[in-house]
C-alpha cells in the first residue's frame, strides 16, 4: 500500500491553525483530507463545512473526515487506514504546546505513513510577545525551529512596521523553512501539502498563482535522486516545494519530493508518471533558471 | 444486632494523639466500633475476643497516594531491575547485577514460553547501575533470533529492543534520522529506542500494550495482592481515562468479597475539553462507591526531571540539556482549575520541575481568587523540586504535596551528578521543608516506577539515602513519627478520606496495617525492613501468606 502523507500544522494557541485547516478543508477540491485534531476543543471544523457528527468522527463535505487523538496518536493514524474509502492524505493540527518535531519524527517511525513536512503558523500579531511569555516562550520559539513552512498568518491585523519584524522574528529561528503570509489562514493548498501539487500535475490543474509560481520539468534524462533531492531542498532554488518521478543510471524509478530544506526519495512503481513540478514564492521564483540548474545536474 | 470482635494485639499505633497506643480495637460491620483497654471496649456489650494479633503490632492499614494500578499488570513482564522486588504472589525476585545476568533470565523465561511467535517484554532494566552498560539487539539476539524481544527502563523513558523487535515494527533499515535511535557503524539501529516517540511503534510488536496506563480485571486482583504485602489498604490509580469498560470492570472487582483495597482512580485530563472533563468527572463521582471512590481529576504540566522533560525554572538542566515539555497551555489549566472549583471537584495536578510548579501555583492563586474555596485540598504531586518559597506559597493557597520519596533514593545520584547538580539535589522531596512550612504533606512511590511498600517510602524520607549509600540532604530529613503520620493521615488527607481512614479510632474504616515489628521501635535506619504480616480492610482480615 502507498504510504499516507502526513503534514503536521503547529504553532501556539491562537496563530490561526484551525483556520488554516478549514481553508484547506474548502479548497480540498476532490482530495479526501483526514484531519486529526489533538483534542476537540471548541468545534474544530466550521459548521457548514459539516455533514455529519458522532463521537469520534467528525464528517465533512468532499469526503473529508476530522478525528480527535487525544493522548495516543499512534493509534489514531492506525484508525484512519481503516476507512473506508482511504483518505489522501492527513492533515494532523498538533497542539498548542506540542513540538511538531518529535510528532514528526514518530510518524516517520511508523511503517504505512510518510512525513510531508512540517507547518507552523504564527500569529503576526502577537507572535513576539508569545516568544517572551514567561512559561511558554521557549516552546514557541522551538515550534518555529522545527518549522519546513511558517505560515505568518493576520498579516491584515498589523502594520508594516510589525509585520517586518515579526517576519524577521519568525525567520530567526526558523532556519530552514519558507516563510509565508496569509490573511485568515488562507493559502494555496498546493503550498502547504505535497498531494496537491501532485494531484494538479496528474489532472493538469492549477490554482491561484498569486502566491506562488511553478515550473513543470519532463526528466527526460536518467539522474541520482539523491543528487536531485539535496538540488531541490537547496537554498540555491529556495524552493517551497518539488515532487516528482525520475529515473536513476539504472532504469529503475523513484519518487522524489521536496519541502524548503527537507527532502526524501523512494522507490516507485514502474508505470509512475517520469517528470518534475517545483513550486516558489512570487516574485524571486524564476522558473527558467530552477530549469536550468536542475539541467546541470542531469545533463 | 452485629457481631463485635475485638482484636488484641502486641501493641496499636493509632495515630489518635489522645491515645497514641492501645492494647485491644474492637470492629462492628467493618469499621472501628472504638479503640483501647478491654476493659474500655466491654463497654460495647457482647463481642468475640479474637487473639491472633496477639503478638503483632497494628497500624492504620497505609495509604499510597500516588500509584498506578497497572503494577499489577507489568508483572507479566519478565523483571530486570537491579534491585530485589516482591511480585503480586510474594515471590522476591534477586535484582539483576549485569547485562549478563539480565540475558540469563530472560533466557529462562524465553524457555517457558510455547507459542514460538509470542514476545517477551522485560521491565525495570537499569543501567545507570551497571557504568551505564549498553545494551544491543545483538546481546538480546542471543536470547532469541526468531521473537521480539523489548525491554523497558526503570525510567520508563528507554526501551531496548532485539533484531526481530525491530523487523516487525519496520525499522530494521538503514537510513533513519531521528534523535532517539541510535545507529551502529553498520548504519542499522543498534536497538536502543529513547524516549517514548522512539519506542511506541516497536512496543506493541515486543509485548507492551498500548494503552500504558491500563489495567484489567486480573491486573487489579494481583494490585490488590500487592496492597496486601504491603500493608497498604487505600490506594490511587493516578490516573487513567476511565472509560465505562474500564469502571464497570473496576466496580466488579472491587466489589468481590475477598478484593483487599479501596481503590481512588483519578480521570486523567487529556483527550477532553474542560466542559468535557468536569461533565465526566461529576458522572464518575455519582458511580463511587465504598471501595472505589471516583470524581477526582488528574493534570499532567509536565514530564520527568531524569528524562530532561520537566520544566525547569533558570538555570535549567545541570548538563545543559533543553529545558523539558510543557504538558498543558496556561490557558487551558486555568480553565480546568476555575471549573473544578466551581463544580467542586478535586483535582491533583503532576509537576516535577519547578517551574512547572510554579505555574500551577500562579494560575491556582487566580482562580482561587475568582472562585474563593475553603478546604479545596487541591494537591501538588512529585513536587520534587519546589523551594522554600514555593511551599510557602502552598501553604497560603491551602494546597497539599505528596511528594516523592522513593525517587531521591533511586535517582538520587543521577541527579546530583547529571540532570539539576548538587544543590537543588539537596533540597528535591523537601519533606521537613512542608512540614515545617505547615503545608499538608504525603510522600509516595508512583509504583510501578518505583516499588510499592509505605514502610519502604517512610524509610527514603527519613534516611534520604540514594542508592550509593550517600546521605543527601541531610537538613530535609524527617522524624520516624512524621513519616509514618505521611503515609497514613497525610495521605488521607490529599484525598479527602481523612475522616474515614488513616486513624484507629471509633467510626473510622477497620482498616489496618498488620505488622511483625514495631516501625517506632526499630532503628531507623531498619524501618523498611519491618515486615508485613498482612491487613485489616473494612473488618476482613487478609494474611499474605494466605494469598
Amino acid at each position: 500500500m502507498k504510504p499516507l502523507p502526513v503534514t503536521v500544522i503547529g504553532g501556539y494557541l491562537g496563530a490561526g491553525k484551525t483556520s488554516l485547516v478549514n481553508h484547506l478543508l474548502r479548497n480540498a477540491d476532490g482530495l479526501r483530507l483526514a484531519v486529526l485534531v489533538n483534542e476537540f476543543g471548541a468545534l474544530p471544523i466550521d459548521e457548514d463545512l459539516i455533514v455529519a457528527q458522532d463521537d469520534d468522527i467528525i464528517s465533512i463535505a468532499g469526503g473529508c473526515v476530522c478525528c480527535s487523538y487525544g493522548s495516543d496518536m499512534a493509534a489514531a493514524l492506525s484508525d484512519l487506514r481503516k476507512l473506508d474509502p482511504a483518505p489522501d492524505h492527513v492533515v494532523l493540527e498538533a497542539s498548542g504546546v506540542a513540538l511538531p518535531g518529535a510528532i514528526a519524527g514518530s510518524v516517520g517511525l511508523m511503517q504505512g505513513y510518510s512525513m510531508d513536512g512540517v507547518v507552523i503558523v504564527a500569529d503576526a500579531e502577537t507572535l513576539q510577545a508569545n516568544a517572551n511569555h514567561k512559561y511558554m516562550g521557549d516552546t514557541v520559539t522551538r515550534q518555529l525551529a522545527d518549522a519546513d513552512i511558517v505560515v505568518l498568518n493576520k498579516v491584515d491585523l498589523v502594520n508594516d512596521k510589525t509585520r517586518a519584524e515579526s517576519e524577521a522574528f519568525a525567520r530567526s529561528y526558523a532556519k530552514n523553512a519558507q516563510l509565508l503570509m496569509a490573511e485568515h489562514g488562507a493559502l494555496p493548498p498546493e503550498v502547504l501539502l505535497q498531494s496537491f501539487v501532485e494531484r494538479n500535475r496528474d489532472s493538469g490543474t492549477g490554482h491561484d498563482t498569486s502566491v506562488f509560481d511553478s515550473v513543470s520539468l519532463s526528466l527526460d534524462s536518467p539522474c541520482d535522486p539523491a543528487a536531485l533531492g539535496q538540488l531541490l531542498a537547496s537554498e540555491e532554488l529556495d524552493l517551497v516545494r518539488a515532487k516528482g518521478f525520475v529515473r536513476d543510471a539504472d532504469g529503475a524509478i523513484h519518487a522524489v519530493q521536496s519541502v524548503s530544506r527537507r527532502w526524501s526519495s523512494e522507490a516507485a512503481p514502474e508505470d509512475s508518471p517520469i517528470g518534475l513540478v517545483c513550486i516558489g514564492l512570487k516574485p524571486a521564483f524564476d522558473g527558467d533558471a530552477v530549469a536550468r540548474k536542475i539541467a546541470e545536474l542531469t545533463g | 444486632m452485629s457481631q463485635t470482635t475485638i482484636y488484641s494485639a502486641r501493641k496499636i499505633i493509632t495515630m489518635n494523639p489522645n491515645q497514641p497506643e492501645v492494647s485491644h480495637v474492637a470492629v462492628r460491620e467493618g469499621r472501628v466500633l472504638g479503640a483501647g483497654s478491654l476493659e474500655e471496649l466491654a463497654v460495647w456489650g457482647d463481642y468475640t475476643l479474637d487473639a491472633r494479633f496477639a503478638d503483632k503490632v497494628l497500624m492504620p492499614g497505609f495509604v499510597e497516594g500516588h500509584a498506578h494500578t497497572m503494577e499489577g499488570t507489568m508483572w507479566r513482564n519478565v523483571y530486570c531491575g537491579f534491585f530485589d522486588r516482591m511480585d503480586p504472589n510474594g515471590k522476591v525476585w534477586a535484582g539483576v547485577k549485569s547485562i549478563e545476568a539480565m540475558l540469563e533470565r530472560l533466557k529462562e523465561a524465553e524457555a517457558k514460553l510455547d507459542d514460538p511467535d509470542a514476545p517477551l517484554p522485560g521491565w525495570q532494566l537499569d543501567p545507570i547501575y551497571m557504568d551505564n552498560a549498553l545494551v544491543s539487539r545483538a546481546d538480546l539476539d542471543r536470547v532469541s533470533s526468531t521473537r521480539a524481544i523489548g525491554v523497558l527502563h526503570a525510567s520508563g523513558h528507554i526501551m531496548n529492543v532485539n533484531t526481530k523487535g525491530l523487523e516487525l515494527a519496520g525499522l530494521m533499515k538503514t537510513g533513519i534520522n531521528h534523535p532517539g535511535i541510535p545507529l551502529g557503524p553498520d548504519g542499522y539501529p543498534t536497538g536502543e529506542l529513547r524516549g517514548p516517540d522512539a519506542y511506541m511503534p516497536v512496543g506493541e510488536h515486543v509485548g507492551f500494550d498500548r494503552d500504558v496506563l491500563g489495567c484489567d480485571a486480573e491486573g487489579l486482583r494481583d494490585f490488590g495482592k500487592l496492597c496486601v504485602r504491603t500493608g497498604t489498604t487505600t490506594i490511587t490509580d493516578l490516573a487513567a481515562r476511565l472509560g465505562d469498560e474500564a469502571v464497570e470492570m473496576m466496580l466488579e472487582v472491587t466489589s468481590e468479597a475477598d478484593f483487599p483495597s479501596r481503590i481512588v482512580p483519578l480521570r486523567h485530563f487529556m483527550g477532553l475539553t474542560p466542559e468535557e472533563l468536569i461533565a465526566h468527572a461529576k458522572e464518575l463521582k455519582d458511580k463511587s462507591t465504598d471501595q472505589l471512590r471516583l470524581g477526582m481529576i488528574k493534570v499532567v504540566a509536565d514530564g520527568s526531571i531524569q528524562g530532561f522533560s520537566a520544566r525547569l525554572r533558570w538555570p535549567g538542566y545541570h548538563n545543559g540539556a533543553d529545558n523539558g515539555l510543557w504538558y498543558i497551555t496556561p490557558d487551558h489549566l486555568s480553565q480546568i482549575l476555575n471549573l473544578a472549583l466551581e463544580n467542586d471537584l478535586h483535582i491533583h495536578t503532576h509537576t516535577n520541575g519547578d517551574q512547572a510548579t510554579e505555574l500551577v501555583l500562579e494560575t491556582m492563586e487566580e482562580a482561587l481568587r475568582n472562585h474563593p474555596t475553603p478546604d479545596h485540598r487541591y494537591t501538588l504531586q512529585h513536587c520534587q523540586l519546589a523551594d522554600a518559597a514555593q511551599f510557602r506559597k502552598m501553604k497560603q493557597l491551602g494546597m497539599c504535596v505528596n511528594l516523592f520519596a522513593n525517587h531521591h533514593f533511586y535517582w538520587g545520584d543521577e541527579h546530583y551528578t547529571l540532570t539539576v547538580g548538587p544543590e537543588r539535589a539537596l533540597r528535591m522531596n523537601a519533606c521537613r521543608t512542608a512540614l515545617e512550612t505547615g503545608v499538608p504533606m504525603a510522600i509516595h512511590s508512583d509504583a510501578p516506577v518505583t516499588p510499592l511498600g509505605p514502610l519502604f517510602t517512610a524509610w527514603c524520607a527519613v534516611n534520604r539515602l540514594t542508592a550509593s549509600g550517600r546521605v543527601q540532604g541531610e537538613g530535609e530529613k524527617i522524624s520516624v513519627a512524621d513519616a509514618l503520620y505521611a503515609i497514613t493521615i497525610g495521605a488521607a488527607y490529599t484525598l479527602k478520606l481523612d475522616g474515614e481512614v488513616g486513624s484507629i479510632e471509633v467510626g473510622k474504616k477497620a482498616d489496618f496495617a498488620v505488622l511483625e515489628d514495631d516501625p517506632t521501635a526499630v532503628d531507623p535506619s531498619d524501618l523498611k525492613d519491618v515486615k508485613v504480616w498482612g491487613t485489616v480492610q473494612g473488618g476482613r482480615v487478609f494474611a499474605a501468606a494466605d494469598l
